[in-house]
């Protein structure tokens, strides 16, 4: 595995160590025994971030969306243990992250897109990074890059920080309410983790809450199918073709109807730009 | 700020009998176990614990203030139009079009608040029934259009419109009760409470009754659990129990509360019916699992959506 650490941005005040870097998650960062301001800052954010989910989150997620689901006892309650679920929605990780009690929310980090989360300075890469708690991980990386720089490290090493980490192997939010083909990356990871429980889960109503591109989430109802958890098998390709027939088989549980009169892919881009 | 010490001893009385009852079917609850323990009484257990949350929350609403009892009534609302618009099918191009119906529940309770029954009357029925295509028309997508509107205001009706006639009940005014013993200053919530309790009640008399001694089945292409027994027995009895309430507890008089009895039950049979039939139509058994062992808050309030304005109205033409 090569060893790669992100350099932290030339200039940058130490207090913005606690943004993502590969050290944050190395034992010898836990282990510090004396509070520098990087752990000071980190313990600060941590507190806004158990706020931010008792305050807002939460109640909102409750209230607003209203969840209901099923087989929650399947969830992992300790980590390193990984969940894949469908993605839909930018409500999705909100939701998955409402499941698991307060105390575990430090230890439970959902995998992000880099180019759209982990913009340096921007309002929603700090939310992302710190409130919401995300690993970025680079897509859409050139084989060259990603045999320089691993792609997963950042992921890896959070499991083996003992997380419970969120992936959505579909990697992007697509069409709502619809099942894409899996990546493979979930499956390079675990294969360096095989004994990493894999537990799948399907989000059913968040795509019509808080589709891709729409500016607002609207009201709706939430159902959350969780399956049991899952253990590496040896191959990659078998791997993947398992963990999405598990996805789509909770997804058939699914109570609430997908979009009505739902136009073709091409007259749906048609109603969009006449919306502009 | 109305404390429960400026509430009547009738009122006060009712909402006592409400938790007497509870009570009452807690402690049969616990009988039934005793006596037969190899049944299963995971749903009943779990129904009745529903009940006294709703009963401590309902309770709780109306002592504090009017505008908390119209507070929570907005809630139920709310709830129960996010309830239904999860479960039928939309329109993508419609998202916008739901946030205006969300919008319309706080402008309807606030009519409600101020009193103002002429634009209560007509704000959902019409100038929503008029405004909503609007929204549709300027995003400009009209395949299903007929079916989206139809079934958007319906919803709407259903949910905010019929419900918010129960929290107008809260608004009307002042009276003695029909034997003339207390010159309550809390009409409004005395009426509120007969006709949420008699609703309710009336689902479990027409509930129990069927169980007992259910034969003949009602409307077996929509609801085959629904008897003719339990049917007339749930009527019978509520009509009883409104004939025996409501000339003490408000100012409907024995006739009118007779009449009024039969009428709630009947009404709340249909509007039960009409959301069973709204739910085989999608596919569901219930709305949601908001309320363990009763399903929905639709489920819930299936009934009052029709003994709300049935209710409103007969008492504010005949009783006042």
């Amino acid at each position: 595995m090569p060893q790669i650490v992100v350099p932290a941005k030339a200039g940058t005040h130490s207090s913005s160590a606690a943004h993502w870097r590969a050290e944050t998650w190395t034992p010898a960062f836990a282990g510090a025994t004396s509070l520098g301001l990087a752990e000071r800052t980190s313990i600060i954010v941590q507190i806004l971030r158990l706020l931010f989910f008792l305050m807002i989150v939460r109640p909102a997620v409750l209230f607003l969306l209203g969840l209901y689901v099923k087989r929650e006892e399947l969830l992992p309650r300790q980590g390193p243990a990984i969940v894949v679920a469908n993605h839909n929605s930018h409500l999705d990780t909100l939701v998955l992250l409402s499941l698991f009690p307060l105390g575990l929310l430090p230890k439970v980090r959902a995998v992000a897109a880099a180019d759209y989360f982990a913009g340096e300075d921007t309002t929603l890469g700090w939310i992302a990074k710190h409130l919401i708690g995300i690993i970025p991980i680079r897509r859409n990386a050139s084989a060259l890059e990603n045999m320089r720089h691993d792609p997963l490290k950042p992921a890896a090493d959070a499991l083996a920080d003992g997380s419970i980490l969120i992936i959505y192997p579909e990697g992007t939010r697509g069409t709502a309410e619809k099942l894409a083909k899996f990546k493979n990356g979930v499956a390079y990871l675990v294969e360096r983790f095989p004994e990493v429980p894999v537990t799948p889960v399907y989000l059913c109503g968040l795509g019509k809450a808080w589709p891709k591109g729409e500016r607002w989430p609207v009201p709706l109802l939430c159902e959350v199918f969780v399956g049991a958890p899952m253990r590496w098998c040896g191959d990659r390709i078998a791997f993947i073709a398992k963990l999405e027939q598990r996805v789509g088989e909770l997804a058939k549980l699914g109570d609430f109807p997908g979009w009505d009169f739902e136009p073709s892919a091409a007259d749906n881009k048609r109603v969009l730009e006449r919306r502009k | 700020m109305r404390g429960w010490f400026d509430l009547s001893p009738t009122l006060l009385t009712a909402l006592g009998g409400i938790f007497g009852l509870l009570v009452v079917a807690s402690f049969i609850i616990a009988a039934l176990k005793r006596a037969r323990p190899e049944r299963d009484y995971t749903e009943l257990v779990q129904r009745t614990k529903s009940w006294w949350l709703m009963a401590a929350i309902f309770t709780a609403a109306l002592l504090v203030n009017r505008v908390a009892a119209l507070v929570f009534l907005g809630i139920v609302s709310f709830l129960a139009l996010k309830e239904y618009l999860s479960i039928i099918p939309t329109r993508r191009a419609d998202r916008r079009v739901l946030f205006f119906l969300y919008l319309a529940i706080p402008i309807q309770y606030y009519w409600v608040s101020i009193g103002w029954y002429g634009m209560f009357i007509i704000f959902v029925p019409v100038y929503m029934l008029l405004f909503l295509p609007l929204p549709m028309l300027i995003i400009g997508e009209t395949q299903g259009f007929l079916r989206a509107i139809g079934t958007l205001h319906w919803g709407l009706m259903v949910t905010v419109f019929s419900l918010s006639h129960a929290a107008y009940t809260l608004m009307l005014p002042a009276a003695p009760n029909a034997i003339g013993e207390w010159r309550d200053p809390h009409t409004g919530a005395a009426l509120m409470i007969y006709l949420v309790v008699l609703t309710q009640l009336n689902d479990v008399a027409q509930y129990v009754w069927g169980k007992l001694f259910g034969r003949h089945k009602i409307i077996p292409a929509v609801s085959p659990n629904k008897t003719w027994e339990g049917f007339l027995g749930g009527v019978l009895m509520t009509t009883a129990l409104s004939a025996t309430l409501g000339p003490w507890l408000t100012p409907i008089d024995l006739r009118n509360a007779a009449i009024l009895g039969a009428l709630l039950g009947v009404a709340g049979f249909v509007g039960d019916v009409t959301v069973s039939a709204l739910k085989r139509d999608l596919g569901l058994k219930d709305t949601s699992q908001f309320l363990p062992g009763h399903g929905g808050v639709l489920d819930r309030v299936d009934s009052l959506t029709y003994t709300a304005p049935l209710f409103l109205h007969y008492v504010r033409y005949f009783c006042y």
